[in-house]
C-alpha cells in the first residue's frame, strides 16, 4: 500500500515538474567518463604547458567541436521537422574553398575565410529553399548537394581534385582555427561556445525558437496563427549552412589540409546522432540546443572509450548504430508501451 | 424490383463510438440508391463494412440472397460488388490501360499483351462513351477522366453492384452531368448502384431511391420522387420541421443598417471549391454561416482568411482594394481565424496555453521583439480567467486539455491580437454545454465591442441565435441571404431545401 502511494506521489511530481530533457545525454555522459575514471589510466590528466591545458577530456571536446557545430544547426533543423543530409559535404565544400583561396590564388585569409562561409550559407539557402518553397522532402532536398557538395570541393581541389595542403608556416592563422589555443583551451571551443551562445540567445531571447517549435509542431496551424513558416524554414537550414562552413574550417585547418573525399564524411549522421541523443525529437518540435552538445560530447567520448579499450575501430560504428537504433526505438511510444509495461507489471508485482 | 443487396440490423463499433446501429439497407437491380446524411452520420462505415473493409459487429449482409461477409474489398470484387472512392485510388505515372489493367493484364506466356490490353481499355471506356488515347499516362487527364477509368475499372471485374463514395466532390458542373449519363446507362444495362453523396441537387436529379442515416442509425428508406427536399433535410439534421422553435432576441434593426461596412467580397469564387459570391460585413455584426456540412461554408472562410486564393472576384476592406493571398495578409489586416479542424489546424499541441495563446500577437509583431516573460504570463493568465478555461496553470501543454478549452485558447490566441473580424468555423462543435455558452456569450460580446464575426456551425440554433444575418449555403453556392426579424430554423430549412431555379 506504502508503495503504490509513493509511485503515485512520484508520477504526479514528474507530471507537475517535468525532468529537463538534458538530464539524459547528461546522465549518459557522466557514466562514460566514470567509467573511463576507472578503467582508463591517465584519462583525468591534466597538464600545463606552452599557456594552455592538455589532457585526455580536453582532446575529446576538441575533436568533438565539428560534430558540436553541426548538431546546432541540425538541432533547429531537425526542430522544424527536417533534416540536413549535406552538412558533411558543405563542410568538405567548406574546407576546399578556403584552401584553394588561400594557397592556389594566394588570397588574404579574411577573404578566404568569408568566401568560404558565404558558400556554405548559400548552401543553406539553397537546402531551405528547396524545403521552404518547392517542398521537396527535406532527405531528398538535402541529398542533393550531399552528393554534389562533394563534387564541387574536388573542382575547387586543383590540381589532384582531392587535397590542397595549407603550409602552418606560410599560413599561421588558418592553421590557428583549428589548432590554435584561447584562454588555455583549443580555440574550436571558442567557436563552440560562441556559436552556442549567438544561436542560443537568438532562439531563446527573441521568439524565433518558439516560431520554430511551432512549426515543427503543425506546420498548418503556425501558418494559420501568421507565422512565415517558409522562411522560417528556410533560415534554419541556412545556419545549417554556415554552422558547417565553421566546421570545414576546422576540420581543414585541423589537418593543415582541406580533403574533398573525407573531410566532414559521415558527420551528418554523428549530428543527427548528437541532437537525437540530447533529446530532440526527430519529429519536430521542443529543441534542446545544449542537449545536442551534450549529444556530440557522449558520441565522441564513446568513440575514444571504445578505442582506448583496444576494441577495433570497426565496432565503433557497430556500437554507434546500436545506440541510435535504441535511442530511436526508446522514442517511440509504442515500443515504450510494448517493452517497457511488462517491466512496470513485474515491478508493481515485485513491490507488492 | 429485383431485391439484390440487403443488409439486415447491420452493426459497427469502434472504439467509444458506436458508428452504426442495427442499420437496414437494400439496393436494388437497375436502380441508382443514394446514401445519404451529414458526416459522421455512417455512410462511410457502412460502404467499408458492405467492402469488407471493416469487419461488422453485427447482422447480416444477403446478395442475391445469399450471405456474405467479405474479408477485404477485393473479397467483395469477388462476389460482385466494386467501389470507387472520393479520391482516385489509381496510380497516377502509369497509363491509362496500365491503371485499368492493374494486376490482371493478359499476357502472353508470362509477358504482357500490350496491343490486346490498349485494345481492350479502349473498349472498356468507349462503353461509357469516353475517347480518349489509353496509351497516355493516367495523372495527364482531368479528375474528372480520372474517376471514370476508375469507374472502368471498377465495372471490368463481373460486378453486380457499383458503390461511388462521393464521386463528384472534385468535380465542376459540366464533369458531373457526364458522369451521370454514364451512371443512367450502367442503370439500364441492370446495374445496382449505390451513391454516396451529401450535394442534394444530384440527388434529386439522378437518383430513384434515398436512404438516411444520421448518428450511426437509419432514419428511413424513400422514393426520391416521394421525400420534399425539405424534409430530407430535415431528415439528415435529425428534427421535424414542426418542432422548431425561434429563439431569434430582438435585434435593434436601425442600429445595424447603420453600421459600416468593414470587409466587402464581389464575385468572390475559386474553382472547385465555391462559386463566385457576394459578401458584405459590417462592423459590429455577426454574420451566421449556415449548410450542411460539405456545402461550401469552410471554403468560403478560407478564402475570406487568405488560406486559399481566390481565382475570381475581389475583397475590399474599408473601400479598399486588398489581395488576401495568405493568411499572413488576413492577419494584417486584423482578421482572425479558429479553424473547423482545431486539433490538425488550430493547436500547437506540444507548446504550453501560454505559448499557444501569444503565437498570433508575436507572430504578427515580428520574432525580434519578443514579449518577455512576464507580459506572456500576463496575458495567458488574463485570458484563462476571462474565457475560464479549465487548465492547471499556463505551462500546460495544450494536448493535456479538454476540446472544449482547446477551442477557447485558440479564441484567446486572437481575442489576444485584438482582432476587426474573426472568422470561427464550427467552434462549439464537439464540446461541452458549457464550454458552448461561454462561447456563444464570447461572440455576442465581441460584436458589442464592435468587431465582425463569421459564425459557422452546422447547429442551426446556434447560427439563428448568434448571427444578425445569415448567409445560406447548399452545394458549394451561396443561396440566400436571410436578415430580419423572426427568422428560425425552419426559414434556414426550407431555404436549404428549395429547388435550385
Amino acid at each position: 500500500m506504502t508503495t503504490l502511494d509513493s509511485g503515485q506521489a512520484t508520477s504526479r511530481f514528474t507530471s507537475h515538474r517535468a525532468i529537463p530533457r538534458e538530464v539524459w545525454p547528461l546522465a549518459a555522459l557522466a557514466a562514460l567518463l566514470l567509467f573511463n575514471f576507472f578503467f582508463t589510466p591517465g584519462f583525468f590528466h591534466f597538464e600545463w604547458r606552452d599557456g594552455r591545458l592538455f589532457g585526455g577530456v580536453i582532446d575529446i571536446a576538441d575533436r568533438a567541436s565539428p560534430v558540436m557545430l553541426l548538431a546546432i544547426g541540425m538541432t533547429l533543423v531537425i526542430a522544424t521537422g527536417g533534416v540536413d543530409l549535406s552538412v558533411g559535404a558543405v563542410m568538405a565544400l567548406a574546407g576546399a574553398i578556403a584552401a584553394h583561396l588561400l594557397v592556389e590564388r594566394d588570397q588574404p585569409l579574411a577573404v578566404a575565410l568569408l568566401a568560404a562561409l558565404a558558400v556554405s550559407l548559400l548552401a543553406g539557402i539553397w537546402n531551405g529553399a528547396l524545403v521552404a518553397y518547392l517542398r521537396v522532402q527535406p532527405i531528398v532536398a538535402t541529398l542533393i548537394l550531399m552528393v554534389s557538395g562533394r563534387g564541387m570541393a574536388q573542382l575547387v581541389s586543383e590540381p589532384d581534385g582531392q587535397i590542397i595542403n595549407v603550409n602552418a608556416k606560410a599560413h599561421p592563422g588558418f592553421a590557428m582555427i583549428g589548432n590554435g589555443s584561447l584562454f588555455s583551451l583549443p580555440f574550436t571551443l571558442t567557436l563552440v561556445a560562441a556559436t552556442l551562445a549567438v544561436i542560443g540567445l537568438l532562439t531563446r531571447k527573441t521568439a524565433a525558437g518558439l516560431f520554430i517549435e511551432a512549426v515543427g509542431n503543425n506546420r498548418v496551424a503556425s501558418r494559420f496563427a501568421g507565422i512565415n513558416e517558409r522562411l522560417v524554414t528556410l533560415t534554419v537550414y541556412a545556419i545549417t549552412g554556415l554552422c558547417a562552413g565553421v566546421a570545414g574550417l576546422i576540420a581543414a585547418s585541423d589537418i593543415y589540409a582541406s580533403d574533398a573525399n573525407n573531410a566532414g564524411l559521415y558527420y551528418e549522421l554523428d549530428a543527427i546522432l548528437a541532437v537525437v541523443l540530447g533529446g530532440t525529437a526527430l519529429t519536430g518540435g521542443r529543441f534542446y540546443l545544449v542537449g545536442s552538445i551534450l549529444g556530440a560530447l557522449v558520441i565522441h567520448t564513446m568513440t575514444t572509450t571504445i578505442l582506448i579499450q583496444g576494441v577495433k575501430v570497426e565496432y565503433t560504428l557497430i556500437v554507434k548504430a546500436l545506440v541510435v537504433v535504441a535511442i530511436c526505438l526508446l522514442q517511440a511510444p509504442r515500443f515504450r508501451q510494448i517493452v517497457l509495461a511488462p517491466l512496470r507489471r513485474t515491478g508493481k508485482a515485485g513491490a507488492a | 424490383m429485383a431485391e439484390m443487396l440487403e443488409m439486415r440490423g447491420v452493426s459497427k463499433v469502434f472504439p467509444g463510438v458506436r458508428a452504426l446501429d442495427a442499420v437496414n439497407f437494400t439496393a436494388r437491380r437497375g436502380e441508382i440508391h443514394a446514401l445519404m446524411g451529414e458526416n459522421g452520420a455512417g455512410k462511410s462505415t457502412l460502404i467499408k463494412v458492405l467492402t469488407g473493409a471493416e469487419p461488422r459487429d453485427g447482422g447480416e449482409v444477403l446478395l442475391d440472397g445469399q450471405p456474405i461477409r467479405p474479408r477485404s474489398p477485393k473479397d467483395a470484387q469477388r462476389v460482385g460488388i466494386s467501389t470507387v472512392y472520393q479520391e482516385v485510388n489509381l496510380v497516377p505515372n502509369l497509363s491509362v490501360a496500365e491503371n485499368l489493367f492493374l494486376g490482371r493484364q493478359p499476357t502472353l506466356l508470362g509477358a504482357i499483351r500490350w496491343r490486346a490490353m490498349n485494345r481492350r481499355a479502349a473498349e472498356a471506356l468507349n462503353r461509357l462513351n469516353l475517347r480518349i488515347d489509353v496509351t497516355r499516362d493516367l495523372g495527364t487527364y482531368s479528375i474528372a477522366v480520372q474517376q471514370m477509368v476508375a469507374i472502368a475499372r471498377a465495372l471490368d471485374v463481373k460486378v453486380k453492384l457499383l458503390i461511388l463514395d462521393e464521386p463528384t466532390s472534385s468535380l465542376d458542373a459540366g464533369e458531373v452531368h457526364e458522369l451521370f449519363a454514364v451512371l443512367r446507362t450502367l442503370r439500364e444495362q441492370r446495374l445496382g448502384i449505390i451513391f454516396v453523396t451529401h450535394f442534394l441537387d444530384q440527388v434529386y436529379e439522378v437518383s430513384d431511391r434515398i436512404t438516411v442515416l444520421r448518428n450511426g442509425k437509419l432514419v428511413g428508406e424513400h422514393e426520391t420522387k416521394a421525400l420534399p427536399r425539405d424534409q430530407l433535410v430535415a431528415k439528415m439534421m435529425g428534427r421535424e420541421l414542426a418542432a422548431l422553435v425561434s429563439e431569434r432576441p430582438a435585434r435593434d434593426e436601425a442600429q445595424a443598417a447603420q453600421k459600416r461596412v468593414l470587409l466587402s467580397a464581389r464575385k468572390l469564387g475559386r474553382r472547385g471549391a465555391i462559386e463566385p459570391f457576394d459578401l458584405d460585413i459590417a462592423e459590429g455584426e455577426v454574420v451566421g454561416l449556415a449548410g450542411l456540412l460539405g456545402s461550401g461554408r469552410t471554403e468560403m472562410a478560407r478564402l475570406l482568411f487568405g488560406i486559399d486564393r481566390a481565382d475570381t472576384g475581389e475583397i475590399s476592406i474599408d473601400g479598399r482594394p486588398v489581395h488576401l493571398t495568405s493568411p499572413r495578409r488576413a492577419i494584417a489586416e486584423r482578421f482572425g481565424f479558429c479553424p473547423e479542424d482545431r486539433k490538425t489546424q488550430g493547436i500547437i499541441p506540444d507548446l504550453t496555453v501560454r505559448e499557444n495563446i501569444i503565437l498570433a500577437l508575436q507572430a504578427s509583431k515580428g520574432f525580434i521583439r519578443a514579449f518577455s516573460r512576464r507580459r506572456q504570463l500576463e496575458l495567458a493568465n488574463h485570458y484563462i480567467k476571462a474565457l475560464s478555461i479549465a487548465a492547471r496553470d499556463a505551462e500546460q501543454p495544450v494536448k493535456n486539455l479538454s476540446g472544449g478549452n482547446q477551442q477557447k485558447v485558440i479564441l484567446a490566441r486572437w481575442l489576444a491580437s485584438d482582432p476587426r473580424l474573426l472568422i470561427l468555423d464550427e467552434p462549439t462543435r464537439g464540446i461541452d454545454v458549457g464550454a458552448k455558452a461561454d462561447i456563444q456569450k464570447l461572440v455576442l460580446s465581441l460584436c458589442e465591442q464592435g468587431k465582425a464575426v463569421v459564425f459557422i456551425s452546422s447547429e442551426l440554433e446556434e447560427v439563428v441565435r448568434c448571427g444578425d444575418r445569415i448567409v445560406v449555403m447548399r452545394d458549394r453556392r451561396k443561396i440566400d441571404e436571410l436578415s430580419g426579424e423572426g427568422i428560425d430554423e425552419h426559414d434556414i430549412l426550407r431555404t436549404i431545401a428549395r429547388a435550385s431555379a
